[in-house]
């Protein structure tokens, strides 16, 4: 070929061609491919990464914690420094991981693949958000060198207002935090109108999609008051704008309203994505078509709207009307309704169906027994007259540590099991995974059923110090908490070693009828390597082929289809 | 029109089948953009009415103290703007290069006339000491100008939460004047892709964008200047 008909051929192929035996990881190489890639599964594993290091901090900060309460007074730490743990314990859990944990992360991986989209509808966008991300967390760290940040992580006024400097970088690092989830928000609501592949129509929508969509929404919507609130709350600090400071004749309990606004829609910018993954796993796990389909989607839809109009019942003490608190008490036991329609459906879909215990499904079915215990325990909260007496006590801590621990983290192991195989194109040894699995589990509820007993004596939240009648319990929970650290690391291990050393996965370990499954091994770099027609609903196991549903590689297809033709 | 060898525009991002997917999936997201705009403003507003409603007598005698005239010459400037952006993307739209890039300058000029009237206000405000919360610190004549003012209003004495009228007002238009910034720096950046020949009949996406952000900038503006300008 000569030099300029060379030249005229690579200017008329197509530069996005990628051969179709490519795949993600091994596409492109070196730290620059993957810090200016625009694909959204290296941004999904890179934003995996990035929460499970915010993760182990904020896990080792709860340790710390778990460790001084050990015995009342002096364990071994001073109580300013106790109260520095437990706000960045809460402020890195919050912001840094659960937030963007599934949406982000695992929601980034699979979500373009489930609807057959080459990638999300804004690239670059999507990779802006990371960015974004990790300079929040920058700020995040920053505000740890600055001094003592005491306020908890929603940070009250006047607390805020009269903290050190490390209260306006950790506001500003929060601030920016919001706009990264702001942009995965907007992103997933234009991908899933705009991306759809061809017979991918709303009703065909895997429910993981319904659930990441339905958060997705309150991540554009809430998250910009938030934004607002902690704007004012650093301009009160830097200029004194008066706005939240009693002193120049603001209101803090407006700071509280503000705070809440964003707050509680943000519990189901958690829940809703561990929900969403649990849909998924619960039809593969139980070979059968999801029970209910349109009531889990619309309850999700109905989660998110529902969430907006409850802030109030965090604030049933705080002084704000009394009329204002029933009708609060009253909409709170209202999410109760959406909440029970997903628990009867999964009932429903396990009933009769094939069920294997895998470590996904063993997390699911968790997720199901302590999502109910945490969401139950919510309606005492919810209720004025409970609410006055367990009102700061640690039966609100180990309330909310069953939605967001027993709820979204089991929601969150079971998407990281379950996915692993396609994000990594490796298994891991199942049986180390149940040990962990069966740590995990009972570590995190001897950690909070012992808090829910404690909460109702009437041990208060946040105190450094206790009655000597406290300690047995205190004591319990701290070793509940070591069990849990014990099973994370067995956790890690094992994931190590699957990346060391795990066996090659085939295409689709699990027999899914799910789409994503039906990508290579390790999904191509647009996905797939041709776009998918899409002629049957994620969970029709009765119209999947056997060649969807087969669990082995292609290599094993092959030879079992060559041994039935000679046959 | 240059094309790739699947006879696509250039264009058309990798990701996208068709022009109207991608154009579809642009507008939606800038929507949805401007949604969290509108909420992020809204935390100012209510801390707006909320406090307007319990003081009522400091947002009387700050509202007299704000400049009308300057505010409503910079409301004709504003919609004036937004009137040369619609006209910026109907040249876009038609292919018109030329008067694509004329509409984005006079926008530009347009938004910084407002942002030199906004700075000659703000200067004022400084110099007689109507500064926000803490630094409220009122003198000479900023002194005069508030017992006038809140004995036109039938209002008694030096209202003590002047300072967080002043807090919200800077704050407010503070965040409004910064979006004008930005809108500014858009549209200067629009300005030169349209210049280097990138935008065309078939494809004129951001141009639209980038006026959508203008009208919202505008918008609030229109709430601003009675909210905070003409309260009787």
């Amino acid at each position: 070929m000569t030099v300029e008909a060379e030249a005229e051929a690579a200017m008329h192929a197509d530069p996005h061609h990628i051969p179709a035996d490519a795949d993600y990881l091994t596409y492109e190489r070196g730290w620059k491919s993957w810090l200016t890639t625009v694909d959204h599964k290296r941004i999904g594993v890179m934003y995996l990464i990035s929460i499970l290091l915010a993760f182990f901090a904020g896990g080792v900060f709860a340790l710390i914690l778990r460790t001084e309460l050990l015995t009342p007074g002096r364990t071994i730490m001073e109580a300013d420094t106790y109260n520095e743990m437990f706000t960045l314990h809460g402020a890195i859990m919050v912001f840094l991981f659960i937030i963007p944990s599934i949406p982000a992360a695992i929601g980034n991986f699979v979500l373009p693949i489930m609807l057959g989209a080459k990638d999300v509808a804004f690239p670059k966008l999507n990779l802006a958000s990371l960015y974004i991300y990790w300079v929040g967390a920058i700020f995040t760290l920053v505000a740890i060198t600055q001094g003592h940040i005491d306020t908890g992580w929603t940070f009250y006024t006047p607390y805020s207002t009269r903290a050190d400097a490390s209260a306006i970088w950790m506001t500003i690092g929060v601030f920016i935090l919001g706009f990264s989830s702001i942009l995965t928000g907007l992103n997933f609501i234009a991908t899933v109108h705009s991306m759809r592949g061809p017979g991918m129509h709303w009703r065909r929508l895997p429910l993981f999609i319904w659930g990441t969509y339905a958060t997705a929404v309150i991540q554009v919507i809430a998250t910009p008051v938030l934004a607002i609130t902690l704007a004012l709350l650093a301009m009160e600090k830097i200029v004194g704008v008066g706005v939240f400071d009693p002193a120049l004749g603001g209101d803090p309990v407006l700071f509280q309203h503000f705070f809440w606004f964003y707050s509680h829609p943000a519990v189901y910018i958690m829940i809703l994505p561990g929900m969403a993954i649990v849909n998924e796993v619960i039809a593969t796990f139980s070979r059968r078509k999801i029970f209910g389909y349109m009531f889990i989607a619309m309850s999700s839809v109905a989660l998110a709207l529902l969430g907006f109009l409850v802030w109030g019942h965090h604030m049933f003490v705080s002084g704000q009307s009394e009329y204002a608190t029933m009708v609060f008490s009253a909409l709170t036991f209202l999410v109760a309704i959406p909440s029970g329609v997903k628990i009867f459906n999964w009932l429903a879909t396990l009933y009769q169906g094939s069920i294997s215990l895998e470590s996904p499904m063993l997390y699911s079915l968790a997720f199901i027994a302590l999502f109910t215990i945490g969401g139950l325990t919510g309606l005492f909260l919810g209720t004025l007259s409970t609410d006055i007496h367990l009102h700061d006590t640690y039966f609100v801590v180990a309330h909310f540590h069953y939605v967001m621990v027993g709820g979204t983290v089991f929601g969150f192991l079971s998407g990281l099991h379950y996915w692993w195989p396609k994000i990594t194109g490796r298994l891991y040894d199942e049986r180390w995974a149940r040990v962990a699995f069966a740590l995990v589990f009972i570590g995190f509820n001897v950690t909070f059923l012992s808090q829910f007993v404690l909460g109702s004596r009437g041990m208060p939240r946040r105190y450094y110090s206790y009655l000597d009648q406290f300690q047995p319990l205190h004591m319990t929970s701290s070793g509940g908490a070591y069990i849990l650290g014990v099973g994370f690391l067995v956790m890690a291990v094992m994931f190590a070693k699957s990346l060391k050393s795990g066996e090659k996965a085939g295409r689709n370990p699990w027999g899914s009828a799910g789409y994503e499954w039906q990508t290579s091994p390790r999904p191509h770099p647009h996905n797939f390597a041709e776009q998918p027609v899409f002629t049957r609903g994620p969970y029709d196991y009765h119209l999947a082929s056997e060649r969807e549903l087969f669990t082995g590689t292609d290599a094993e297809w092959d030879t079992q289809v060559a041994k039935k033709a000679e046959a | 029109m240059s094309t790739d060898a699947h006879g696509n525009s250039k264009f058309l991002q990798h990701h996208y089948d068709t022009p109207a997917q991608q154009f579809s999936a642009a507008k939606l997201g800038m929507w949805l953009f401007l949604a969290q705009e509108l909420l992020f403003f809204s935390g100012l507003f209510v801390a707006y009415g909320v406090y307007r409603s319990w003081y009522p007598d400091a947002w009387v005698v700050g509202s007299h103290l704000l400049d009308y005239k300057m505010g409503t010459a910079n409301t004709c400037v504003l919609l004036l703007s937004s009137f040369t952006a619609v006209m910026a993307v109907r040249s876009a739209q038609t292919g018109n290069q030329k008067a694509t890039g004329n509409f984005l300058l006079a926008t530009i000029f347009l938004a910084g006339c407002f942002m030199v009237v906004k700075y000659f206000e703000y200067h004022h405000k400084f110099q007689v000491g109507y500064l926000p919360g803490q630094y409220f610190a009122p003198h000479g004549e900023g002194l005069v100008e508030i017992v006038a003012a809140a004995r036109e209003t039938g209002v008694n004495g030096v209202p003590f939460h002047l300072r967080t009228f002043f807090g919200l007002y800077f704050v407010m238009t503070g965040i409004h004047g910064l979006h004008v910034l930005v809108g500014m720096f858009v549209m200067g950046w629009m300005w030169n892709r349209n210049r280097k020949g990138e935008f065309s009949k078939r494809y004129s996406t951001p141009v639209e964008m980038t006026a959508l952000y203008w009208h919202l900038v505008d918008i609030i503006w229109i709430f601003l200047f009675p909210l905070l300008y003409l309260i009787d």
